[in-house]
């Protein structure tokens, strides 16, 4: 099928091809819904099996640095939807502005998530590799309070592994479509300062745009059912 | 085209409310609801989730066929977690024992007559 | 024969490698297709005849395991799933809506390709020392004491799942946005109607799938113990998630073939199908219903009672929908001008075959009596009636009826009909037997079996060879047919869809022109160009009464 200018040959016309597009990537975030759905689905089984672990783990991550991450995320959502305006009233260097902010605000997302994933390495949190849930408990209130969690459920060691293994695998997944759309929004970037997008065609901006506050959504899920259990405990 | 094109002044209200938003879910999850933290949690993200999908997504605007498929989406999550969950639910906690066999599940009870 | 079609408009290795038309990307599924096919069938030929006697004619207990395993993921996941909607709903939905393409030509394209990735990593794990889990990876056997090679095949499956989704996305949007002028949603075709249902399948489903062997194979990998009961994990948890999947996928393997039956079925009566809002809505509740009865298949796994009477009672809900179809097709029949063409014979088939396995399904969704035929070969004999005597028997028969369409000339009809009736034969001998076997209580995945059930075992084995002839002698007829075939002409049986009204085979852009439709389907009274030689019946022509 050829291409005549923004026209994919199997169109008729521009509306037709855009509505596919947009249908096409919401039918695929859909499919997103229910992948992430599957994990969400193994966290809420664990969870209501292991209260204390959930609690437990859940306090050995760093609040600050989960509720910095969370506002970044919606910051660089403002960013993306502000690149689509910006295509849409065909001011194409403001496209490309707003798609370099998006995009270093993914990048300052990553950051720290790999510097929580190094804190944990530190800490002894790896499942698996010298798992010591004494982080956290400095002290002889701080052991009293493992040792009362250990009573509540002998298994702690083993639950608790069980909670920061989803941990990684939820957020790890998570930062794995974050690196995706890094990589999508660096596409867009090289489109955009070509002069690509405009009133009659931004279709690419708005449907990675799609993509990207999906996956700022996730996050917004993950950020309290990770980081905020039971904090009022500590 | 009709392309219904959203203000910056609504993005920029819309992120204001989530940063709001984020700030309460992360200060409540300091105060002692008992059961009730977990529901609170979930009802801000839930109402964050929809401002994104409303506003940055433009669910607001797009055709209604398009809307049933993100209506979709969600409702089939929420199949799979309650049916799963029902399943979870309804057994038979580990402490307790298991209901004595009848002695009809074996030739001899079942020909005793009992 | 046109001078010029899809086949020979562009020559070469690289414009069939890097073609966009969907009609050759369906010939590149329909190839690697039947590859898996005819690996699978190996392994079921090498069960069959281990099954001969007792103890076990031919391999180890532990490579039983593997064949049962290997068999069974070759033939679901690279085979039945795949089958008709990447290569004949490939081939044939855009051009029964009128369409030029798919809405997303790359992408399908993509999606052999990530088909073909995924089935890689499947045989180099099939090559490496092969698969002993059973086709449905329960935990912890597959994500810690297998010491088969489960992570290369899990991660072919996960990758193949993503040509599934992508499939389905590209039909969901095409039927939507690429319909030509005219071609309202209750003008469709029935064929197109139980391929979108199979989208949606394909789109809330597979990624269930998906996710599940990632975590099975993370597990295995980094040993996180979501599965592993040692670790506090759980794994009736495995179950949940993979049977949210592996349910609707046997939806995914059989609407497929009932709409390919709907296809052939009107046109070899000569009538309008019967009731095609119906079958239409049917296809919808079928794919809606089939995703809330997956926890059927764990009834023994220590499930409350009232739980599970839940899922058995929305079990035989389901089977409501596929009957209204068995009984409209039916009723198209009724006083119909038959024909036992080669594609009928299929169908025809196809209606008897299904409706065994589909009651016998009942059987199974019955709470009291899966107790005792729970892992028995009942539930083997059922799911082969539907998948083989239902899903593959539409298969062949849609290959059949398109295939002057695909290839621009005729198969041996008289072959081919002794062909269908030896299949038809040999698979019932295969798989009855089967069903008393599962009976008197003869447990799947055995590698022996008791001596009394000997004689059961090698009819099974016995109707096995003469399957697999049935199976061969099309794989013949149809490589010979393409040189030496009678040429087809645009409409040799004849048929109503808009497909039939260009060339065979058809020009790359499908269409000369973009049709506007302006007719409701299988309209067979009203086409004087069709040349049939019957009348239609009285009570089908228009009426006068109104002039």
């Amino acid at each position: 099928m050829h291409r005549t200018g923004d026209l994919f040959g199997q169109y008729q016309t521009l509306e037709q091809q855009k509505d596919s597009a947009t249908l096409g990537m919401w039918l695929f975030l859909v499919t997103e819904v229910l992948f992430f759905g599957g994990m969400f689905l193994t966290y809420t089984i664990n969870r209501s099996t292991y209260p204390i672990a959930f609690a437990w783990g859940s306090n050995t991550l760093d609040i600050t640095l989960g509720t910095v991450n969370t506002a970044v995320l919606i910051l660089s959502s403002l960013t993306m939807a502000m690149a689509v305006w910006s295509a849409q009233t065909d001011k194409k260097r403001l496209v490309t502005g707003f798609l370099i902010a998006t995009l270093i605000l993914g990048c300052v997302f990553l950051g720290i998530k790999f510097v929580e994933y190094s804190q944990k390495y530190e800490h002894h949190l790896i499942p698996g590799h010298n798992f010591d849930l004494s982080y956290h408990t400095e002290g002889p209130e701080g052991a009293a309070k493992l040792q009362e969690a250990f009573r509540q459920d002998p298994g702690l060691t083993a639950h608790t592994q069980l909670y920061v293994s989803l941990y990684f695998a939820m957020t790890g997944l998570h930062a794995l479509h974050m690196i995706v759309g890094a990589g999508l929004v660096f596409w867009l970037i090289l489109q955009s300062m070509k002069g690509r997008f405009s009133r009659s065609y931004n279709t690419p901006v708005e449907i990675i745009g799609l993509y990207w506050h999906f996956v700022d959504i996730v996050w917004i899920f993950l950020y309290p059912l990770l980081y905020l259990i039971d904090r009022h405990l500590k | 085209m009709s392309e219904h094109i959203v203000s910056p002044t609504v993005y920029v209200i819309i992120f204001a409310i989530l940063i709001v938003m984020t700030a309460t879910t992360a200060a409540v999850a300091f105060v002692d609801l008992g059961r009730f933290n977990i529901v609170v949690a979930l009802v801000i993200a839930t109402f964050k989730a929809s401002l994104v999908v409303l506003f940055f997504m433009h669910a607001r605007y797009i055709p209604g066929r398009t809307q049933l498929v993100i209506i979709a989406g969600v409702f089939w999550l929420a199949i799979m977690l309650s049916l799963t969950l029902v399943d979870y639910k309804t057994r038979r906690p580990e402490s307790e024992p298991a209901p004595a066999l009848s002695s009809m599940t074996t030739p001899a009870g079942y020909f005793a007559g009992s | 024969m046109p001078r010029v079609h899809y086949l020979n408009a562009t020559y070469g290795i690289r414009s069939w490698l890097l073609t966009t038309d969907h009609k050759r990307i369906a010939l590149l599924y329909l190839a690697v297709v039947t590859f898996f096919f005819t690996l699978g069938g190996i392994f079921a030929a090498m069960i069959r005849i281990h099954l001969l006697t007792p103890e076990g004619a031919l391999v180890s207990p532990e490579t039983y395991n593997k064949l049962f395993t290997m068999h069974g993921v070759a033939m679901v996941f690279f085979f039945l799933i795949p089958s008709i909607p990447a290569i004949l709903g490939n081939f044939l939905i855009p051009m029964m809506i009128g369409a030029k393409d798919v809405a997303f030509p790359k992408l399908n394209l993509m999606s052999w390709y990530i088909y073909v990735l995924g089935g890689c990593f499947v045989l180099y794990s099939f090559f490496t020392g092969g698969l002993d889990t059973g086709w449905t990876f329960y935990t912890p056997l597959s994500s810690i004491y297998s010491n088969s090679a489960v992570t290369p095949a899990v991660i072919g499956i996960f990758i193949n799942g993503f040509s599934s989704i992508l499939t389905g996305v590209n039909f969901v949007v095409t039927i939507h946005t690429m319909r030509a002028p005219g071609m309202t949603w209750f003008r469709l075709p029935l064929f197109v109607w139980s391929h979108y249902a199979t989208s949606l399948i394909f789109i809330l489903g597979t990624p269930v799938i998906a996710i599940t062997l990632l975590l099975c194979g993370v597990e295995r990998i980094f040993h996180f113990g979501f599965f592993n009961p040692a670790m506090g994990g759980d794994p009736i948890l495995f179950q949940h998630l993979f049977w949210f999947y592996s349910h609707p996928a046997v939806y995914i393997m059989i609407l497929p073939a009932m709409g390919v039956i709907s296809e052939i079925i009107p046109t070899f009566a000569r009538r309008p199908i019967f009731g095609y809002s119906f079958i239409a809505a049917s296809s919808i509740g079928i794919a809606v219903i089939g995703f809330l009865v997956w926890a059927h298949h764990m009834f023994v796994t220590g499930q409350a009672t009232y739980s599970a009477l839940a899922f058995s009672f929305l079990s035989y809900l389901v089977a409501i929908p596929s009957a209204v179809k068995v009984f409209n097709w039916t009723a198209t029949l009724y006083k119909g001008s038959i024909s036992y063409d080669t594609p009928m014979l299929y169908a025809l088939g196809f209606i008897g075959l299904f409706t065994i396995g589909g009651l016998t399904g009942l059987f199974l969704a019955c709470l009291g009596l899966d107790i005792h035929i729970h892992d028995t070969y009942f539930v083997i004999a059922h799911f082969h009636y539907i998948m083989v005597g239902g899903a593959i028997m539409g298969y062949l028969g849609g290959l059949h009826f398109w295939w002057p369409k695909i290839t621009g000339r005729l198969y041996p009809e008289f072959l081919a009909r002794i062909a269908a009736i030896v299949l038809f034969l040999g698979f019932n001998l295969t798989f009855f037997p089967q069903f008393i076997l599962g009976y008197l209580g003869m447990p799947r995945r055995y590698h022996n079996y008791p001596p009394e059930f000997q004689v059961l075992n090698v009819l099974s084995s016995a109707g096995a060879s003469i399957l697999a002839i049935g199976y061969l002698l099309p794989m013949i007829y149809f490589v010979w047919s393409m040189r030496y075939g009678q040429v087809a002409g645009p409409n040799p049986w004849p048929a109503t869809g808009l497909e039939w009204r260009t060339a065979s085979p058809p020009p790359t852009e499908n269409f000369e022109h973009t049709p506007v439709v302006d007719w409701e389907t299988y309209d067979f009274v009203n086409r004087p160009d069709l040349g049939l030689a019957t009348k239609p019946a009285p009570h089908l022509a228009p009426s006068h009464e109104d002039d």
